[in-house]
């Protein structure tokens, strides 16, 4: 025993290799939590000076109508009403989820049910192209192709609500599809030939089987492209108009929480009411994507299958 | 002797370029279980997908010969699959009951059907629990996802799926190759009850339950029928040197 017990060195190579591994995946680890940790802190603490410092009411900043910071009304209140940025931001991501939904499953269903074939050859580059197109590049197309639509279809200056829809709906769609494509893809095959073999057709078998089973996938999916919308800037900036009043129609300009934080936060003084406020609508931003992560996660949950 | 209800001639079947049924002439009468045997690979479960058209699914693949159901060639071009399938139905190896409740699972064939009637729906579903033996186990919680029952469970709803849709003729894929002894027992007390309404093949590894629950036994090799006969025959005094020699456990 005590022999053996002598020719073992005290730690192995293989054990202090391991240690090493698992000491630098746990750094990196740390790493990313300390960097999510403190930008959180960072944006929130910065936010919510709006209301600690500069004595902004919670209520006149989320209902307020009028965005101009700098300015104060009669009574002496910073008007740095956020609530047009707010809707904003919510009907355009709204919007253009509800115009990606039916076309995401749409595709997908006819790249995984009815002609993988030609969907793996021609959608499914076209979808890996639209992923890759920067998204300066969209807002360019929105500009010069959209805005000129949308004036000549329906009037105005053709910024606006509409346009930054018709921009996000393609720029989600790849995100949405590829998404639904997985979601449908991870059916088992023998969902599918049960239904086929009790005289099911094939539309009855997507249908009925197909989507029901991927209702989970695909509805992380639309939340996912919400996500994404929600935080687009530039291309949004682009095309909506940058008005930061409550849009009285979809073709009249508008604004989002995005496009308020890119067009202003070069201009403005560190501290300063208008920064701070700025903080306060990415404060807004953060939370959301908090929320759509909660949402995808929960949904994740419900639609596992359970006892 | 009743008339035949499948009756297969020369049936041919290729993968590409591959023979995986070379000629297969075999009939199957009415009320009555017939078991295909033989070793993995050797054609059985290809050739049960035939007769429902499965196959059909997959790409690349080449049927030749005549499939008669009824008299009706079921592969001529005014034959129609999807009404071929009502009549002609199967369990599969894996229990597959869809990510559905055990309700919504039995009424799935009648849903397609176009029929709304919910009492009537009720009905054939309570009914077709009942044949399938699995009523008592799993009245009380109808409205529950079928994925949360046990794989025997899940089998027997799938055949009482199968039965909602009245079909003349069950296919069955292994049906009990994934279940405990217990389940399998269970199983194989339903179908002998399910032969006095139905047709039923069963294709199976298991040479007792072969034995046991078929009257006639069809012995598969190589793509080839090797031989077809009452079950007791091929059992106890088979023709061919090959089938003595899978049955006595000599090689498979």
């Amino acid at each position: 025993m005590e022999q053996i017990k002598d020719t073992q060195p005290t730690r192995s190579t293989k054990r202090n290799q391991e240690r090493f591994g698992k000491t630098i995946s746990l750094i990196a680890t740390l790493l990313i939590v300390l960097v999510v940790l403190s930008i959180l802190f960072f944006v929130l603490s910065r936010g919510l000076r709006t209301f600690t410092q500069h004595d902004v009411s919670v209520l006149d900043f989320f209902a307020g109508t009028e965005w101009r910071p700098g300015e104060t009304d009669d009574a002496g209140n910073a008007l740095v009403g956020a609530l047009p940025m707010i809707v904003g931001s919510f009907v355009v991501t709204l919007l253009s989820a509800l115009l990606a939904t039916p076309v995401s499953i749409g595709a997908a269903v006819f790249m995984t049910e009815v002609s993988p074939k030609a969907g793996k050859k021609i959608l499914q580059p076209a979808i890996e192209l639209l992923v890759g197109i920067p998204s300066v590049v969209y807002g360019f197309i929105g500009l010069t192709v959209v805005v000129p639509f949308v004036r000549q279809l329906v009037g105005g200056t053709g910024f606006g609500m509409l346009a930054g829809t018709l921009v996000l709906f393609v720029m989600i769609l790849p995100t949405t599809t590829s998404m639904a494509v997985d979601a449908l893809n991870a059916v088992p095959r023998h969902y599918r030939e049960a239904s086929f073999a009790m005289g099911g057709t094939r539309w009855q078998t997507i249908y009925r089987v197909v989507l029901r089973a991927a209702m989970p996938g695909l509805l992380t999916a639309i939340v996912f492209g919400m996500a994404r919308a929600f935080g687009e800037a530039l291309a949004v900036q682009m095309v909506i108009g940058n008005a930061p009043v409550l849009p009285d129609s979809f073709t009249t300009p508008a604004s989002t929480l995005t496009s308020i934080l890119t067009m202003n936060m070069g201009n403005t003084v560190f501290g300063t009411l208008e920064n701070d406020v700025l903080w306060s609508l990415a404060s807004i931003l953060l939370v959301m994507s908090l929320v759509f992560n909660i949402v995808t996660r929960w949904i994740g949950k419900k639609g596992a299958i359970k006892g | 002797m009743a008339a035949p209800v499948i009756e297969t001639k020369d049936v041919h079947l290729y993968y590409g370029s591959h023979e995986a049924l070379k000629g297969i002439t075999l009939d199957f009468n009415p009320n009555e279980i017939t078991a295909l045997i033989g070793p993995s690979g050797c054609g059985k479960s290809t050739y049960l997908r035939t007769l429902n058209r499965m196959n059909d699914l997959i790409p690349d693949v080449t049927i030749t010969g005549n499939v008669l159901y009824q008299n009706k060639d079921i592969y001529s071009p005014s034959a129609d699959k999807v009404e071929l399938r009502k009549k002609i139905g199967m369990v599969f190896q894996q229990p597959n009951p869809f990510p559905f409740s055990i309700y919504e699972n039995v009424a799935y064939g009648l849903k397609i059907s176009g029929m709304k009637d919910k009492a009537k729906i009720d009905e054939i579903v309570e009914t077709s629990l009942k044949k399938a033996a699995i009523w008592d186990e799993v009245k009380d919680k109808l409205h529950k996802n079928a994925l949360a029952l046990s794989g025997g469970q899940q089998q027997r709803v799938c055949i009482a799926r199968v039965l909602a849709i009245e079909p003349q003729v069950i296919l069955l894929d292994e049906p009990t190759s994934a279940l405990d002894p217990i389940s399998s027992a269970k199983i194989e007390m339903t179908l002998q009850e399910l032969k006095k309404d139905y047709t039923l093949i069963i294709v199976t590894h298991n040479m007792q339950q072969a034995s046991r629950i078929s009257d006639r036994t069809a012995f598969f090799l190589d793509g080839r029928l090797i031989e077809a006969d009452e079950t007791r025959k091929i059992f106890t005094a088979p023709q061919q040197q090959e089938t003595e020699d899978y049955i006595s456990g000599r090689f498979g």
